[in-house]
């Protein structure tokens, strides 16, 4: 007899295959991130910015995309994310040591400025509200060339409050395109918390005000957030235009190696994040279906773990740029 | 060859590029059914339809924003900004997003686009309708800087804008519009980026310009050839990337420079060809390099005395060469 949780991802039509493979993601995902973390206290990464905590609507919506065929114009807590499309353990950390194998930007910009273009991850900046109007345009020249693509952005819940997201929503729901904007609400724009930037409990309300769907979810159960962008991407491709998703998320770590959350999150608040773990959740929910056990589980640890020891070896052995480099590529080259 | 204005060059480029090419398509406020503000996409919205001659909502910072990222999808985008005056918006767009997408993935991604927007005043046009804001982006790598100054070369500059695989800043002075024409040649033809042109050879002293003020300049030159003064006035076509050759090699020629803007004399692109003189020109000179610029006030006034004042006329022109034919 069929329970009610495997009624969940059977409903959802995940193989038991497919959700070890999410899992494995977003453990991968947090041994790289906590790594880079204690690389910057050994004074070997000079910054780094995170994704801990976010992890599952992350990896629901890179499961829910097509690999190399859908566009992303992620930010700069998307780790999870741009792993789940195809970024190696090696090619993160060859960005941590901002080195010139580093495929995202060459070891120009800070980690986790993403951009991987075999897996149509876009290029980033550190300007927040940006991106979210370059994916209107890819999927305004998707839509126009007649492709069957899918842009997908994300943000934090303090970008939505820039004019750039505002401009691409209102441009994406004009033109009924297929776009998805994931605002990943965190509580926290750095320090300044959510009732101080928006006076909505859900960004997702401000949907109905630009003409297209919205959808809040609790971006920390990895099945319902895969639910929602599911929906949102059949949307997307049957031409009914874009989705707000507004994902409930939970920030373990301070915004950046350069900030220290404990100066304005009161402690309680912090020990109560540490409830939220999606990884936990999703863990326990493989275990409660007898999907994996522990011993399965304490393999995928220390795969993960050994692939990130490989990778940070491998990266901190790589090559630096060469300093006349600098002024490559701010033309196109000739040839 | 047929004796066109300079805003007829701008669409015929337009107009041909997007039969050439499919991915060439234009957005911008106003541009489809009005055809633009000043006509200058008049006729494409019925040729190449909506798809592919957007009217995009009022939103300065989109419409770059989008053409970004439809430049990274297989398309080249051509932006009309209405005004350069309300490019501020989109400023974010251009100088972090636009200029850097090539340089931050490494060679990665590239951006393609062109925007097009008028400036420049002595149209009535008061504080809004009329700056000059060509230093902001010159000061940008990887952008381009293109100001063309006749119907000739604004159809094959922005010929050359569209196939650049670059993002190209494309001026138009809205005066010169309708007020200059000239031949342009018939069917398809390129005008390279980063050459300047001699307007006017001459010996005696050389004048910089770019825009509407290498008509004033050339106006100038006639007043005082009658005083026996031969000017040499070169249109710089490009202020970026800048033809340093024709600069230095005009110089090394009259041994006295004048370079005349519109823009605010302060931090306007006229300085930093005065210092490209002075850094690597010294030797050639025999006076002073001097420039002719707006007044440091913060926009062009409306009203015709204070606007007047505020343009290099070809009077205030004439002056400084005077000036500068006296050392």
């Amino acid at each position: 007899m069929a329970t009610a949780k495997e009624t969940r991802h059977v409903a959802l039509g995940l193989e038991p295959d497919r959700l070890l493979t999410m899992y494995r993601q977003m453990v991968l995902a947090r041994a790289v991130d906590r790594r880079m973390w204690v690389l910057n206290r050994q004074g070997k990464a000079p910054f780094v910015i995170s994704g801990q905590g976010h992890e599952a609507i992350q990896v629901a919506a890179a499961t829910a995309m097509r690999a190399g065929q859908d566009w992303l114009v992620p930010y700069y807590r998307d780790l999870p994310f741009c792993i789940a499309l195809g970024l190696t353990a090696r090619e993160f950390l060859l960005s941590v040591f901002a080195r010139a194998e580093d495929p995202n930007s060459g070891g120009r910009q800070m980690p986790s400025h993403f951009g991987l273009k075999r897996a149509r991850i876009v290029t980033t900046s550190s300007v927040v509200g940006t991106q979210v109007v370059h994916a209107a345009g890819l999927a305004y020249a998707s839509k126009v060339r007649g492709l069957d693509e899918v842009s997908l952005t994300c943000i934090g819940e303090g970008g939505t409050s820039q004019g750039d997201w505002h401009e691409a929503l209102n441009f994406a729901a004009v033109h009924r395109l297929p776009y998805i904007c994931i605002v990943q609400d965190n509580d926290y724009a750095i320090s300044v918390p959510h009732r101080l930037q928006m006076g909505v409990d859900s960004v997702a309300k401000r949907a109905a005000g630009y003409g297209m769907a919205g959808e809040s979810v609790d971006g920390g159960d990895i099945l319902a957030s895969y639910e929602v962008m599911k929906r949102a991407m059949e949307r997307a491709r049957a031409g009914d235009g874009p989705t707000l998703i507004d994902a409930k998320v939970a920030r373990f770590t301070s915004h950046s190696s350069d900030d220290d959350q404990r100066r304005y999150r009161p402690q309680a608040e912090l020990e109560a994040l540490l409830r939220r773990d999606p990884i936990e959740r999703f863990r326990n929910y493989l275990l409660d279906e007898s999907l994996t056990t522990d011993a399965e589980d304490e393999l995928v640890q220390q795969e993960c773990t050994a692939e990130v020891d490989e990778a940070v070896t491998y990266a901190e052995a790589a090559a630096q740029p060469l300093p006349e480099d600098v002024f490559r590529h701010v033309y196109a080259e000739e040839g | 060859m047929a004796i066109k204005t300079l805003i007829e060059g701008i669409r015929e480029a337009m107009g041909e590029e997007m039969e050439r090419d499919g991915r060439v398509w234009i957005l911008g406020e106003d541009v489809g059914r009005k055809g633009g503000v000043f006509l200058a996409t008049e006729g494409l919205y019925d040729r190449f339809g909506e798809s592919r001659v957007l009217d995009t909502p009022l939103a300065e910072s989109s419409i770059i924003g989008v053409a970004i990222g439809a430049a990274m999808n297989g398309t080249i985008p051509i932006a009309e900004i209405q005004f350069a005056d309300f490019i501020h918006p989109a400023f974010d767009q251009i100088v972090s997003e636009a200029a850097r997408i090539r340089y931050r993935s490494n060679g990665d991604f590239s951006c393609p686009i062109v925007i097009r927007t008028p400036f420049g005043g002595g149209v009535h046009g008061g504080l809004y309708h009329s700056q000059s804001v060509e230093a902001f982006y010159a000061h940008v790598p990887g952008l381009k800087v293109v100001i063309p100054s006749t119907p000739e070369d604004a159809k094959g500059l922005l010929k050359s804008a569209v196939r650049d695989p670059d993002p190209v800043m494309f001026f138009e002075h809205k005066k010169t519009y309708r007020l200059i024409k000239g031949e342009i040649p018939e069917g398809d033809y390129l005008t390279p980026i980063g050459k300047a042109v001699v307007r006017r050879p001459g010996s005696g002293l050389s004048v910089f310009a770019w825009g509407l003020m290498v008509h004033h300049s050339l106006q100038a030159a006639e007043i005082v050839a009658g005083e026996g003064i031969d000017v040499e006035v070169i249109d710089l076509r490009t202020l970026k990337p800048l033809d340093k050759d024709s600069v230095l090699g005009s110089v090394e020629k009259t041994a006295r420079a004048l370079i005349v803007y519109e823009d605010n004399l302060t931090g306007g692109f006229g300085a930093e060809v005065a210092a490209i003189i002075a850094d690597e020109g010294f030797g050639y000179l025999d006076a002073p390099v001097l420039r002719v610029a707006g007044p440091d006030v913060p926009a062009m006034p409306f009203n015709k005395p204070q606007e007047d004042f505020f343009l290099p006329s070809p009077k205030r022109i004439a002056d400084a060469m005077r000036k500068l034919a006296s050392y």
